[in-house]
């Protein structure tokens, strides 16, 4: 175990791998808090914090999970202190909302016949593409700005409900309907740039 | 008899909360029926599948540039 690649420099003496890390844990930290300043201070204090029990961890993996850890917690922080930036982006969803149904579901709430969701099969072998994070990236980054923070906050930090209704400002069936939408438009993205399948039978 | 839309609602929200007994076979009805809701609902445990991926730092790599999916 000890004598693997992996462990043989402890990650943390490694530049090169610091250097990736910081980079990445700043992309997923800016995503969520669209704010340099903010996200740099949050990945600055994950990093501290993970310095401090490095020595626990073997190899590079386990290193990285722990420190995404911490990191989610930090910007789980900052985001519950923060409330006044969700007014603005509410206006502007009042504009964004209810155009994407009506190009996925005809009068009576049925699928378009071109926009049949289609089986992607397994997710796994898109989990270990860097392209496929390029992508993902890329379909969050168009998402409405309140419905991607939400959807950021169930999904990456796994916040509850109550939690992010409080840290939001808005009601359980406001959230209920910004999740339904976010997961609609983000799985059409990916499907469309991703998953592209062959012919879905009508 | 649902339709669509609300199956797919209901499919986002059982992600948030247990559904009670008469949508679990409201939905179970109209899946048996609809192929195109059937994927949906495969297709969003596969996006929370992702999602948790990423937020464990497995959007790794740099060694891309950035891709920018074209509008169609």
């Amino acid at each position: 175990m000890a004598s693997s690649p992996d462990s043989r420099v402890a990650p943390l003496q490694d530049p090169v791998f610091l250097q990736d890390l910081r980079r990445q844990m700043l992309r997923f930290a800016t995503l969520q808090l669209s704010d340099a300043h903010l996200a740099e201070d949050a990945v600055q204090e994950a990093l501290i914090g993970a310095l401090k029990s490095a020595d626990r961890f073997g190899g590079r993996a386990a290193l990285k999970t722990w420190v995404f850890a911490i990191l989610k917690n930090k910007i789980a922080d900052v985001l519950r202190q923060r409330q006044r930036l969700w007014q603005a982006d509410r206006v502007l969803q009042a504009d964004e909302d209810g155009e994407d149904l009506h190009e996925l579901f005809d009068a009576r709430g049925f699928w378009q016949p071109d926009e049949h969701p289609a089986a992607w099969g397994d997710p796994d072998q898109a989990i270990y593409n860097a392209r496929f994070w390029r992508v993902f990236e890329a379909c969050l980054d168009r998402l409405p700005a309140a419905q991607a923070r939400v959807f950021m906050m169930r999904e990456f930090l796994e916040l509850e409900t109550p939690e992010i209704c409080a840290a939001a400002n808005i009601t359980v069936s406001n959230l209920n309907v910004m999740l339904y939408r976010a997961r609609l438009r983000l799985r059409e993205c990916l499907e469309n740039h991703w998953f592209t399948p062959g012919e879905t039978p009508c | 008899m649902l339709n669509c839309q609300k199956a797919t609602q209901l499919f986002s929200e059982s992600q948030e909360r247990p559904l009670t007994l008469k949508e679990k076979m409201d939905l179970k009805l109209h899946t048996l029926m609809c192929s195109g809701c059937r994927n949906y609902g495969r297709n969003l445990q596969a996006l929370r599948k992702i999602a948790r991926a990423y937020a464990k730092g497995e959007g790794a790599s740099d060694a891309l540039p950035p891709e920018i999916p074209k509008e169609d």
